[in-house]
């Protein structure tokens, strides 16, 4: 595995080029070296396959001794009680929780992020583009733990005013009633999960967008279209499939974030129709705060809903790769 | 590309009407006046509920004085011009109060003693104390799942430029990518199962490494596939010609060539994993005295001391200010780390000639 650092300072070999060495280049890998080196690099790729292999199998072998003991039905039950006798959790309320929030963050960050990939490829000055894609690339590097802070201080008491007016004009619907307790609930949650998307969804658009063969937009420009013709006729369907896979992988990321929503919600066990109002929890968020008083059968039953969460995520972000290179493959875009 | 140049802008017979170049910043001034203007009568408190509504009326202004002068369609040419502006804006303003944020919360008790002190006598609700053994915590656990993740991910990069074809190949690329989605949390609670359950090896920053290089494995993987892929195949024709073999070219030829990005990508995933919290805070357990050692008993790391600290605080207090202060801490790392990364990617770009 060193093979690669140590040879890197050694001075370069003087080969001598005999008819052996020529013939032997030809044949590939039958020289040690390239024996070794070829097994190696194809040992690391089995291995990455291995990883997730296991991942899988260790998750479903501990997650299989958790849902044994468990008393309630482990995906409709609404509770989450490991250390009485009998246990009785279910996943019902979390899976709720978690699709949902992920949902909110989905559909708040995809227009927002299609249209500052638009800017940086179409609109912004090129110099200008550079620097916002950059500024965008920031916004990813940010830790996740972070963003919890700083939800929890600036974005939670700027709800207040955002739920009072959604519960006044929408509170009819249920989905926006407001009780008026602390906005720590779904919808506050996905907003800050919306902006943490924002880059990934934003940075493979962008990519997309990139790749819109100019002929199209010169030709749509040649017969007097407007940039934002320009765009509705040739860059948005081109990009279109892009841009599903591009929410499909923010929505993964959504799914999966764990501490910026252990900082901001307060989880209640239960389902509520409103988004406003205290109610549920996600996957990420109850296995980081039950796990440090979790007893082994806790344990266990943590992660079992961390398999739920893999599955699903493994899900999404393989619906979206497919996605992305079916596309690959008939456009011929270099990618 | 799609901005054609349009030098003169003299009124033509060719050409409709058009609003002189400095109408949007009008319109977009005379927006935001009227905004105050009904934020002070309607008695809104929030600069938030103003700019909402400077916004709406910008985009209503547009379109209403544009659709009058230069038609429907340049109309909706600029109502999108200004919605695409508004996604941007929208999307800079979280980052900077957080940014703003952070710092001014962070520099209260961020100083020489805070770096270089740990928790060890002091707590949680006094003042004092420091970060000294999260510090150390997180560059050990990042730096062995650095030392972990990067052969592994690079030899398979090498792999799937270099050999990969079938069906293998096709198999890893296709993982590696969905790799990249496996939450955090995920990835630290299969260590958990693997290692600390089953094994019974303990809470350990050494059990947080694995983790961490699990997170980071399918990342560097694929920014290296993408700088190998950018080395021009006439270097390795070159290389295979004069009779070298091909681990040799891969060593002596390819890999040199695109040494600055690989150096790049790898810099982001480190910057990526120094703030995963989910991972550590089920695997190296926290703790508030100095562990230098990574492979017994727990750790600190930053993230986790963040949480920590906020977790015990309730929103104020010498414990909430420290969190503050060590979140300004990670994320200067982070950005420095990203800076340098990206100098190295400018300064040592594969010259392809694209």
């Amino acid at each position: 595995m060193d093979i690669s650092t140590q040879n890197a300072e050694a001075p370069p070999p003087t080969p001598q080029p005999s008819a052996a060495v020529l013939k032997s280049a030809s044949r590939g890998a039958t020289r040690p070296g390239d024996r070794i080196f070829l097994g190696l690099s194809r040992g690391s790729g089995i291995f990455l396959l291995a990883i997730m292999a296991a991942i899988a199998a260790f998750l479903t072998y501990r997650a299989a001794l958790a849902i044994s003991k468990d008393h309630g039905n482990f995906l409709t039950t609404f509770e989450w009680n490991t250390s009485l006798e009998p246990a009785t959790f279910g996943i019902a309320v979390l899976a709720f929780g978690t699709v949902v929030s992920a949902l909110i963050a989905m559909v708040l960050a995809v227009p927002v992020a299609v249209g500052i990939a638009l800017f940086i490829t179409h609109y912004a000055p090129r110099r200008l583009g550079g620097t916002i894609a950059y500024v965008i690339d920031l916004l990813a590097a940010v830790p996740s733990i972070v963003y919890g802070l700083w939800g929890a201080l600036v974005l939670v008491p700027h709800m207040d005013g955002l739920f009072g007016w959604l519960d006044h004009y929408f509170g009819w619907t249920g989905i926006f009633e407001w009780q008026g307790g602390a906005p720590r609930s779904m919808l506050t949650v996905g907003i800050l999960l919306a902006i943490m998307i924002l880059p990934i969804i934003t940075n493979v658009s962008r990519e997309v967008f990139r790749q819109v063969p100019q002929m199209h937009e010169e030709a749509a420009l040649a017969l007097g279209a407007t940039r934002w013709e320009v765009i509705r006729m040739s860059v948005l369907p081109f990009g279109r499939s892009g841009v599903i896979s591009a929410s499909m992988l923010g929505l993964g990321r959504a799914l999966g974030e764990t501490m910026a929503v252990a900082t901001v919600l307060s989880p209640t066990f239960d389902i509520n129709a409103s988004l406003l109002d205290p109610g549920g929890g996600t996957f990420a968020q109850n296995i980081a705060s039950k796990f440090s008083e979790a007893t082994p059968l806790g344990q266990d039953a943590l992660i079992a809903s961390g398999l739920v969460l893999f599955v699903i995520t493994l899900l999404v972000n393989g619906a979206a790769r497919v996605i992305i290179n079916r596309r690959k493959e008939y456009s011929g875009a270099n990618a | 590309m799609s901005t054609a140049p349009v030098s003169h802008r003299r009124a033509s017979t060719l050409r409709g009407a058009s609003l002189p170049k400095w109408s949007p910043w009008a319109i977009a001034v005379g927006s935001v006046a009227v905004a105050a203007g009904i934020g002070l009568g309607a008695g809104l408190d929030s600069k938030v509920q103003w700019g909402l509504i400077a916004a709406i009326l910008f985009v209503l202004g547009t379109y209403a004085i544009a659709a009058r002068v230069e038609g429907r369609r340049q109309a909706k040419d600029r109502v999108a011009t200004s919605l695409v502006w508004v996604c941007f804006i929208v999307a800079v303003v979280p980052l900077a109060s957080l940014i703003w944020e952070t710092v001014k919360r962070g520099v209260k008790v961020f100083d020489v003693y805070f770096l270089t002190h740990s928790m060890g006598v002091v707590a949680d609700t006094q003042p004092g104390g420091g970060i000294y053994h999260a510090i150390i915590g997180t560059l050990e656990q990042v730096a062995i799942a650095t030392l972990i993740a990067v052969p592994i991910g690079v030899l398979t990069a090498i792999y799937l430029v270099e050999y990969g074809r079938g069906k293998l190949a096709k198999a890893v690329t296709f993982f590696v990518d969905v790799m990249t989605g496996i939450p955090s949390i995920v990835a630290g609670l299969f260590i958990l199962s693997f290692w600390i359950l089953i094994l019974d090896m303990g809470y350990s920053g050494f059990a947080g490494s694995l983790a961490l290089s699990i997170l980071m494995m399918p990342v560097v993987v694929r920014s290296t596939e993408e700088m190998l892929k950018l080395v021009p195949n006439e270097l390795r024709e070159a290389s295979l010609a004069l009779g070298i073999p091909k681990w040799r070219t891969i060593l002596k030829v390819v890999l040199p060539t695109s040494i600055g990005g690989i150096t790049t990508g790898v810099m982001l995933a480190v910057a990526r994993i120094t703030g995963e919290t989910a991972p550590v805070l089920l695997l190296v357990w926290g703790t508030s005295v100095i562990n230098d050692n990574p492979f017994s008993d727990p750790q600190a790391s930053l993230p986790l001391y963040i949480y920590q600290q906020y977790a015990n605080s309730a929103g104020s207090g010498a414990a909430y200010d420290r969190a503050w202060a060590a979140a300004l801490a990670l994320i200067a790392f982070v950005m420095i780390l990203n800076l340098a990364a990206r100098g190295i990617a400018r300064w040592k770009a594969p010259k392809t000639g694209r």
